[in-house]
């Protein structure tokens, strides 16, 4: 099956539920910290924070949201081109005995979050790190899996997923693509 | 990039890469753990044939904040004070398997011959070679004007800045790398000097020249001043040649309280250092709060971070 597998309505309901389960599963939100993984994964966390905000009217979206970059942790540096470093923001509380979700919107090897988790080592010591995704399509190469998942969807590993959104495509979709 | 060995080799979208990538680095540097894992296993030399306290502390720090492992090496008390060649210290230490070579040599043009020999697989970054070129101190000083200058620097050129650099630019590999730079990245560059200690041949420079530092002060609107070190281990006759006297110099050269306070108001005061106070620059004017020398030292370890980051990360480096 290739074609577009999510429409703007669907990212849109996958987010509402991914912000109740966050709220859900950690009695609220209160120590709740948001970290997008650039670049989608970035315009993603705070669409889920704005969420969480409506749900608990004390959650600040703004306060709790910070991007992740973790271009400098990964395990493929000399395999790969050489790759632009990204802009990592913490928010201003900082991450110590924080929730931290991490947020990104492709779940695939596990290998980007294994750096990200190196890379939320370096910057404190949170209580505990969930993973939220708006889609996981498998083949993960490290024991690895997430919390909160928009859509699962079984790909084969020469598929490609792209993720777009409206922030930086123009448009909200999930689209499978065939493998050249 | 393969290699860094002059500003003159870089376009404007490899120095503004530089730029913002030193900018992350910077920011990694206000962390409690400043350590990042990213060149962990790869091996930096820094091979000084030639005295230098920042330049070397700098890469070492650099170098060690991305986990690279780092050998010392200097010529004083190593091999090269019995005879051995520039080669042969090359290929040993290519026998070593290092990835990076950091080298400051006497003779201009030398980092370009151990990156160009064939006797190294790794990369070469100049760290200064004779009076020819120190491209990582000038990235270094661009970094700091347009930190200071411009108002949101990401991805931002030094378009309609004006910078003045003053002093002993006969002898100033520092002033070469930056004429080049700044004229790269959209700056104007006035030199300030005594005929005696402008080069022959400057007419293609993309700068002007003005021989007082009174007429730079009137004629240019100037956004950065930066003063040279007078270089008198390079003066043959110890100074005496190329000026009458060390106070008739600061009398037309050096910066003094006076001076700074004609500059415009934003304008910020620079210096590669090491400083010969009193002579090209006073300590009112190196300790005014519009000097930014001291922190030029910590945003040369994010550039040189930014470099080597450039130059190892990437499929090309991995051999």
């Amino acid at each position: 099956m290739t074609g577009t597998i999510m429409g703007a309505a669907d990212v849109s309901r996958a987010l509402t539920r991914i912000a109740h389960e966050i709220v859900e599963r950690n009695d609220g939100a209160a120590d709740v910290v948001l970290m997008g993984i650039p670049s989608r994964g970035l315009p993603l966390a705070h669409r889920l924070a704005q969420r969480i905000a409506e749900i608990e009217p004390g959650f600040d979206a703004e306060a709790a949201t910070g991007a992740l970059d973790i271009t400098m942790y990964r395990d493929d540096l000399f395999k790969n081109p050489t790759r632009t470093i990204g802009t990592t923001t913490v928010p201003a509380v900082g991450i110590d005995d924080a929730v931290v979700v991490l947020v990104d919107d492709v779940f695939h090897t596990g290998r980007t979050i294994r750096a990200a988790l190196d890379a939320i080592r370096d910057l404190g010591r949170p209580r505990a790190v969930q993973l939220a995704t708006l889609v996981d399509r498998g083949h993960r190469e490290l024991p690895i899996r997430a919390d909160f998942v928009g859509k699962n969807i079984p790909t084969a590993r020469s598929e490609r997923v792209d993720v777009r959104v409206e922030e930086i495509d123009g448009e909200d979709a999930v689209v499978l693509r065939k493998g050249e | 990039m393969r290699h860094l060995l002059s500003t003159k080799d870089l376009t404007k979208s490899d120095a503004i890469l530089i730029l913002d990538t030193a900018a992350q680095m910077a920011a990694t540097q206000e962390r409690e753990v400043r350590k990042l894992p990213t060149l962990r296993g790869k091996t930096v030399v820094n091979l000084f044939f030639e005295d230098s306290t920042r330049t070397r502390i700098s890469f070492e720090a650099a170098a060690k904040r991305l986990s690279a492992d780092v050998i010392n090496f200097s010529a004083k008390g190593s091999s090269v004070s019995k005879g051995e060649s520039l080669k042969d210290t090359a290929l040993t230490l290519q026998a070593m398997g290092a990835d990076a070579v950091v080298v400051r040599h006497w003779a201009s043009g030398a980092a370009y011959q151990l990156a160009h020999g064939g006797w190294l697989h790794g990369s070469v970054l100049n760290a200064g070679d004779g009076t020819h070129q120190h491209p990582t101190q000038s990235l270094l000083d661009a970094f700091t004007i347009r930190k200071h200058l411009v108002t949101s620097p990401l991805g931002a050129d030094l378009n309609g800045l004006t910078v003045a650099i003053v002093g002993d630019v006969l002898h100033s590999r520092v002033a070469r790398s930056n004429v080049h730079l700044l004229h790269t990245l959209g700056a104007k560059v006035v030199l300030v000097a005594p005929a005696t200690l402008v080069p022959v041949g400057i007419d293609p420079w993309p700068c002007d020249v003005v021989h007082t530092l009174d007429e730079a002060i009137e004629s240019y609107d100037i956004d950065a001043l930066m003063m040279l070190r007078v270089q008198r281990e390079r003066m043959t006759g110890g100074g005496s040649a190329f000026f009458p006297s060390p106070a008739e110099y600061t009398r037309i050269y050096g910066l003094d309280g006076d001076r700074l306070r004609r500059l415009p108001d934003h304008a910020i005061v620079m210096h590669p250092g090491p400083m010969n106070r009193g002579l090209e620059i006073s300590a009112e004017a190196a300790d005014s709060p519009r000097s930014v020398i001291v922190e030029q030292v910590a945003n040369g370890v994010a550039v040189r971070m930014a470099a080597l980051y450039l130059l190892l990360a990437g499929e090309e480096a991995a051999q």
